[in-house]
């Protein structure tokens, strides 16, 4: 691994994504769990878990965005048009999970609260499950042509192997919003979500099995990448620890030490996936025009600028951040500014 | 329907129905700023009631905003993915800082504005409701840079396979493929020659969008009879903030349309009808365009137009006849765009200017007056004006910028992803449309219900203009 511009912003829009992960992961989260509660009453406290931090948590998605346009637009460029259907089917998705988060409760007919209760939950696994998809087809590779346009169809996307990490990603979040949701209700509520948490962790990592052995049937590429980097077993294998820590620390009662497994246990699959990828950004398949940190890169002036524009601004978005969910920290309580 | 058409017409339905809300967070933003720092001054109940009135319309606007806003970053890479390669440097940077700078600031601080009523103290609060309207004023200020970057390049040179080209080096189609647009110098591509104009423009523009919305409701309140105390002063808030806005809108107006004709003389010339190249040029105020007889036949003011531009009526204006028709935008459809839009400016304006000497008059707020009425009466609409004078304006400066996506550098047709074709573009822009109709009429469903509901009940009696003086407290409201 060399230490130059490219490797910095590799690094940097692989945090800004890993910090989406984490945040608007518990708000997708929460949305894959939602109709699993059934009173208004829990619906109504499970939105207000996300309620203040949902829309600064999707932020994180934006900039990771704007970042990777900035940083690799070539890569943006590539994967942004070539996953075409696949984009837009994860905007709907986001789309109607803001708006119903917002709508739903300001109406008691219980028509309108279902609907958008839908919405919400079906916005939130459709979304999950893309954000997977996209994460697979990357890895595995798509076809390119000379000029690092996808040549594919939508349905190229839709492969087995994606498909499986899809379903992974939306297990993730799932467990990942268990947790937090854990952390954040009391009562009933509490000691429901707490039965969750199990089958939402052995969900997870039944489906992480399953991932990692088609990795090694259907990416031959990263199955060499990973054995020229034998330190990635040990990621793999911190990451099945850090999620079989989390039902020890909620049996001994610190929730958010369960919380902080969980995202931690994502981080280090955010580090999984970049340390088999690395350097590069999108595989092509066949494996002649891969994109990588280099060629897809803006100017070496503008990757200057740009680290100075995160060097002032990220560490002033963490500072403000962290005070805000001090402020909302405690256990959910409905008043009349709820959702 | 070709993949470019629908992409445009793509990009068009969804930028346009985005823009209908951040224009309203803005202005929103800076009157919940002004009516909380009101509050915080005077103690008085019914400012800290308007801000708890006007955060709640403000929410459901910025959801709004959120919700179709993401859209168009995914946009510029899913329909403009070869635009987005030529210019990732530039443009993509410039999105980049607005969500590290703007989209964080607004969003994190926004819970407390929405929901940090009760669990922080009133200054803690305050600061959040200014961080919020500073974030969306720094959202402004990002993407119109990176617009007016598309309009007026400049702090950049041109590299294909990573060598300089030469200056004055003509862009041929094929180029594409492996030329990019590379920064410079940062300040140069920041402060383009057109950014400080549009920037004043839009903000100015956004400042009478929250106004005139105020202004809307609050005379529907008062013509009702409902909340008159609460809409008297939300009225005044909002006719302030409209009257200073306009008339500096004049001004940053001027600027704008001189900068256009300095930079964009093609634009200009489309925009004003004006065929030939000549100095004494009229000003149109208000006609129509004829393509085929390459005429505009209209009401004009001889020698205004030179005299706007150049202070002088001998100043050439630059007619379409000095550029190949290639290079023409839509002449036709941008003189009555433009026109829409001055004449809302002005509706505006007017309205305001009366508004403010009624105010000082003792008039306006006479509800048994007819005149009182029926300037009233003419405010309650007015939350649409700013509405078309926005979309018109836009429309005006994206639709002049035509036929180039980077002017004089690439052209539109150049910047479409190769890797789409037009039945994905059909299915998404469909999609788009009736997601968007759905949410538009979710959108005007709450917002009337909200505007039903009207601000909290404990405020004081309908009929007492008195302020009162409350004890500032965590417990208030």
């Amino acid at each position: 691994m060399q230490l130059d511009l490219n490797t910095l912003w590799f690094v940097i829009v692989g945090i800004l994504f890993s910090g989406y992960v984490i945040l608007d992961g518990f708000d997708l989260g929460i949305g894959v769990l939602y109709l699993f509660t059934k009173s208004d009453k829990d619906r109504r406290l499970m939105l207000n878990v996300i309620g203040p931090v949902w829309d600064s948590n999707e932020v994180w998605l934006v900039t990771g965005g704007g970042a990777l346009f900035a940083a690799f637009p070539g890569a943006y460029a590539t994967v942004f048009s070539g996953f075409y259907e696949i984009f837009m089917f994860l905007l709907f998705g986001l789309i109607f999970r803001a708006v119903a988060i917002e709508f739903r409760s300001k109406e008691t007919w219980r028509w309108w609260r279902q609907m958008w209760d839908v919405f919400f939950s079906l916005g939130s696994v459709l979304s999950s499950f893309i954000i997977g998809v996209t994460m697979g087809n990357i890895a595995l590779g798509i076809p390119l042509d000379s000029n690092y346009n996808y040549t594919g169809s939508f349905l190229d996307l839709l492969n087995a192997y994606s498909i499986v990490l899809g379903v992974m990603t939306v297990a993730m979040f799932m467990m990942h919003a268990s947790i937090y949701a854990l952390m954040k209700t009391e009562g009933e509520l509490h000691d429901n979500i707490r039965k969750w948490i199990t089958p939402c962790i052995i969900f997870f990592l039944t489906s992480f099995f399953i991932f990692n052995i088609m990795t090694f049937i259907y990416a031959q590429h990263i199955v060499e990448m990973v054995m020229k980097r034998p330190h990635i077993w040990f990621l793999f294998i911190a990451i099945v620890l850090v999620v079989i820590n989390i039902p020890r620390q909620i049996r001994k009662g610190s929730d958010f030490k369960a919380f902080l497994s969980s995202c931690f246990a994502m981080v280090l699959l955010m580090g999984l996936y970049a340390s088999s990828v690395y350097p590069n950004l999108l595989f092509s398949n066949p494996h002649i025009y891969a994109m990588t940190i280099y060629n897809a890169a803006s100017s070496h002036k503008t990757l200057q600028i740009m680290t100075i524009v995160a060097a002032i601004g990220m560490p002033m978005v963490c500072a403000y951040t962290i005070c805000v969910y001090r402020v909302f920290r405690g256990k959910v309580k409905l008043d009349d500014l709820s959702y | 329907m070709d993949v470019e058409f629908l992409s445009r017409l793509q990009f068009a339905v969804t930028i346009t129905f985005h823009y209908i809300y951040p224009p309203l967070s803005i202005g929103l933003g800076l009157i919940l700023v002004i009516m909380e720092s009101m509050w915080l001054k005077t103690g008085s109940v019914r400012y800290h009631n308007m801000a708890r009135f006007w955060t709640r319309i403000f929410a459901l606007t910025f959801v709004l905003g959120v919700a179709s806003g993401i859209v168009m970053e995914f946009e510029f890479g899913t329909n403009w993915a070869t635009y987005s390669r030529f210019v990732g440097d530039i443009f993509g940077s410039a999105l980049a800082a607005e969500g590290i700078f703007a989209f964080f600031l607004e969003s994190g601080f926004l819970a407390i504005l929405v929901f940090g009523w009760d669990k922080v103290g009133p200054k803690i609060h305050f600061f959040s409701t200014c961080m919020v309207c500073l974030g969306s004023h720094f959202s402004a200020i990002w993407i119109v840079v990176a617009n007016s970057w598309m309009q007026t390049p400049a702090g950049y040179h041109l590299e294909k396979n990573g060598e300089a080209l030469p200056q004055g080096y003509v862009l041929k189609a094929e180029d594409f493929d492996s030329v990019r647009a590379v920064v410079d110098d940062f300040w140069s591509m920041v402060f383009n020659p057109s950014s400080i104009d549009r920037l004043t423009h839009v903000i100015i523009a956004c400042w009478l969008t929250g106004a005139f919305l105020v202004m809307s409701i609050s005379a529907y309140y008062l013509l009702r009879g409902r909340h008159i105390g609460f809409a008297t002063t939300s009225l005044k808030v909002g006719l302030a903030v409209g009257c200073i806005a306009g008339i500096l809108q004049l001004i940053s107006a001027d600027s704008t349309s001189r900068g256009v004709a300095e930079n964009q003389p093609v634009k200009l010339a489309a925009i004003e009808g004006l065929f030939t190249t000549q100095a004494n040029a009229p000003l149109s105020l208000l006609g129509y365009v004829d393509m085929k007889e390459e005429k505009t036949h209209s009401i004009a003011v001889p020698g205004l137009l030179s005299f706007l531009i150049y202070r002088n009526t001998d100043g050439v204006v630059k007619g379409l006849d000095s550029y190949p028709q290639a290079d023409w935008p839509k002449v036709s459809a941008l003189f009555q765009l433009y026109r829409v839009m001055i004449a809302m400016g002005i509706l505006m304006i007017c309205l305001s200017v009366v508004g403010v000497i009624m105010w000082r008059r003792k008039n306006l707020f006479n509800l048994r007056s007819k005149k009182t009425r029926l300037f009233l009466w003419l405010l309650v609409p007015s939350a649409l004006f700013p509405q078309l004078a926005n979309i018109a304006g836009w429309y005006t400066a994206e639709m002049g910028r035509q036929p180039w996506i980077v002017y004089n550098l690439m052209r539109t047709s150049e910047g479409v992803s190769r890797a789409i074709v037009a039945n994905q573009v059909l299915f998404s822009m469909i999609m788009f449309g009736l997601i968007y109709i759905l949410l538009f009429a979710m959108f005007i469903f709450l917002l009337s219900s909200k505007i039903h509901k009207g601000p909290s009940e404990r405020e004081e009696s309908e009929y007492s203009l008195e302020q009162q003086h409350v004890v500032i407290s965590n417990q208030d409201c």
